[in-house]
């Protein structure tokens, strides 16, 4: 079996599964946000349930629109937050949150061989842990709150292997953002991506969970990585309670293998309006930005911000360009200070926002005009992704898109950064 | 039996496309379906009849989990979507809530915008009344049309809850 099926099987009490397969997943936690949570409540309280299945296993993040920017955020938050209460189940809200793919492995939340349910779409990037993990609309996430289970069709797996070795500021994120532009915005649509090789065995954790997380722009019902020392390092301290180590077998199954070399590969730029059109950032053309933003749940850990930070250092942002720094998390925010790197961000002319999805999903902080272009470390373009749908978006790794706003167009690192 | 009257889309319109970031704290239906696809087509919610189906190409509904997508499909007055193909989470959701989904490349590819459709969801079949042409769309796998059945998600689970205690 491979990964995704070794963790279904046992989350379904059967000895093996496979693709195709109707089971009733048993979940070990159930996340949702203030963007889809509301109608969740809403639904579970329809369903006639009274109780959450356990108040332990269920955890509400207050990020997309938070601190909230008009009434009905604020109602929704204030909804929630009585919900929360009433239920007793785990509650993060302002000063407390972050991005809720930053913080709920952070928080020891999401460990190896688990299944997670999230009413967000970037659930999967909790792949990165050797979790199944996987994002699903509020109805869903009600049933699975009153239930403890979910049903699920067993989907199949491909391998992604990745070999060579990467080119300065190359990360995580161009390897996903290259394999998405190979197989296409639907090329894994109802499939769990498994990655592997040298190459991601040396990524640090911050770069899988970039490619985890966009796991689902290529339609993944999840992307999974394999537990290693590194993945048992970061989630040991976290725990707090036993973990097991899934593995695939050798003779797994898998509907497709893919072996990507990787050595040549330049930082990658996906052009608008979608995270399948990804080129070398030198082919892009001479694109004129007026915003950067470097953050979000495919970017906003304290690798990105270090890496920015690298770039932005004793530079200023290009006098056209508004830079917008979000931190994933308390956490991160926090040890970004301790570092320094938030005064490079300000000493730079950037601004640092509060932990949030904000100018990602066009929410706040950070809304396009008409015809206005950003160079985003996100992880979506879509036609009025982030704001207006007379404005562009080029998704990019957070070195680009702080090289990008010191030059005012977008650009390769090494072109601000010399050696 | 849906008649009504088609809205052609392409391939890989996704939830943005389908309901604009600033309309997702809405929940009443009706309130969705004003800005449904608003980022696409600023006039189709006020174009659409009751009953009108929309059409759409390959990976229809990719991208958020936002189930205010299909809602403001159902509450601008759809009554079903063709597609080629559909994303997993819209799929689910659209199931969850009975948004009728219906997987059918021929009838999706050979509609033309504004063309009347038949759609018989019991017996899998679109007839394009304009070109007097009829399609088989694929069966629902036995689970999902239980699902359907029991009336949605939300049915289902109430039943379970029922049946528990």
């Amino acid at each position: 079996m491979t990964l995704a099926e070794k963790i279904l099987a046992a989350h379904a009490g059967c000895e093996s599964v496979e693709p195709g397969q109707f089971l009733q997943v048993r979940v070990d936690m159930v996340m949702t946000t203030d963007a889809t949570g509301l109608i969740s409540v809403r639904q579970f309280r329809k369903m006639g349930a009274r109780r959450v299945f356990d108040p332990r296993k269920v955890v509400l993040v207050m990020d997309h629109f938070t601190p909230c920017r008009n009434i009905e955020s604020a109602e929704v938050v204030k909804e929630l937050r009585g919900f929360a209460a009433e239920q007793g189940v785990r509650w993060y809200d302002v000063g407390r949150a972050g991005i809720c793919h930053v913080l709920l492995p952070q928080e020891g939340l999401v460990l190896p061989g688990e299944v997670v349910v999230g009413g967000d779409s970037h659930t999967c990037t909790y792949g990165a842990l050797g979790a199944f993990a996987t994002g699903m609309g509020s109805t869903d996430i009600a049933a699975a709150m009153a239930t403890g289970d979910v049903w699920m069709q067993v989907p199949v797996s491909l391998r992604f292997n990745y070999h060579g070795r990467l080119r300065p500021w190359v990360t995580g994120k161009d390897l996903m953002l290259h394999t998405i532009a190979a197989i296409g915005v639907d090329g894994a649509t109802y499939a769990a991506m498994e990655f592997g090789g040298e190459v991601v065995a040396g990524l640090d954790m911050d770069g899988r969970f970039s490619m985890a997380n966009m796991a689902i722009e290529a339609g993944g019902k999840a992307g999974l990585f394999e537990v290693d020392q590194q993945t048992l390092e970061y989630v040991k301290p976290r725990a707090g309670r036993p973990l097991t180590v899934p593995a695939p077998d050798p003779d797994a199954a898998y509907a497709q293998v893919h072996d990507l070399e990787v050595s040549d590969l330049e930082p990658q730029v996906a052009l608008p309006h979608s995270p399948a059109n990804a080129v070398a950032v030198g082919e892009a053309g001479q694109v004129e930005i007026d915003q950067a933003v470097i953050g979000s749940c495919t970017n906003g850990r304290l690798a990105d911000l270090r890496l920015a930070a690298r770039v932005l250092e004793g530079r200023k942002v290009h006098p056209r360009v508004r830079c917008i720094v979000v931190p994933g998390s308390q956490e991160v925010y926090l040890q970004a200070v301790r570092e320094g790197l938030m005064e490079s961000f300000v000493q730079a002319g950037a601004v640092v926002t509060p932990p949030t999805c904000g100018p990602c999903p066009g929410g706040h902080l950070g809304v396009l005009a008409e015809g206005e272009r950003c160079v985003s470390s996100t992880n979506r373009n879509f036609i009025g992704r982030m704001g207006s749908p007379g404005a562009e978006v080029y998704l990019a790794n957070p070195a680009v898109a702080a090289a990008s706003a010191v030059s005012g167009v977008i650009c390769h690192p090494g072109e601000v950064v010399k050696p | 039996m849906i008649r009504g009257r088609a809205h052609k889309f392409g391939d890989n319109i996704d939830t943005d496309g389908i309901i604009p970031v600033y309309a997702v704290n809405l929940s009443d239906p009706r309130q969705l379906g004003k800005h449904c696809m608003a980022n696409l087509d600023a006039e189709f919610a006020a174009r659409v009849r009751p009953g009108d189906i929309l059409v759409a190409g390959r990976n229809f509904g990719c991208g958020s989990s936002r189930e205010v997508a299909p809602w403001s499909i159902k509450g601008a007055g759809i009554a079903c979507v063709i597609a080629e193909s559909f994303a997993r989470i819209f799929f689910r959701n659209a199931i969850n809530i009975a948004l009728p989904l219906v997987v059918c490349p021929d009838a999706a590819r050979a509609t033309q915008d504004g063309d009347q459709l038949e759609v018989d969801l019991a017996r899998g079949e679109v007839r394009n009344l304009t070109r007097q042409e009829t399609f088989q769309a694929a069966p629902y796998p036995e689970f999902i049309r239980r699902l359907i059945e029991a009336g949605g998600l939300v049915e289902h689970v109430r039943e379970r809850l029922r049946t528990k205690t």
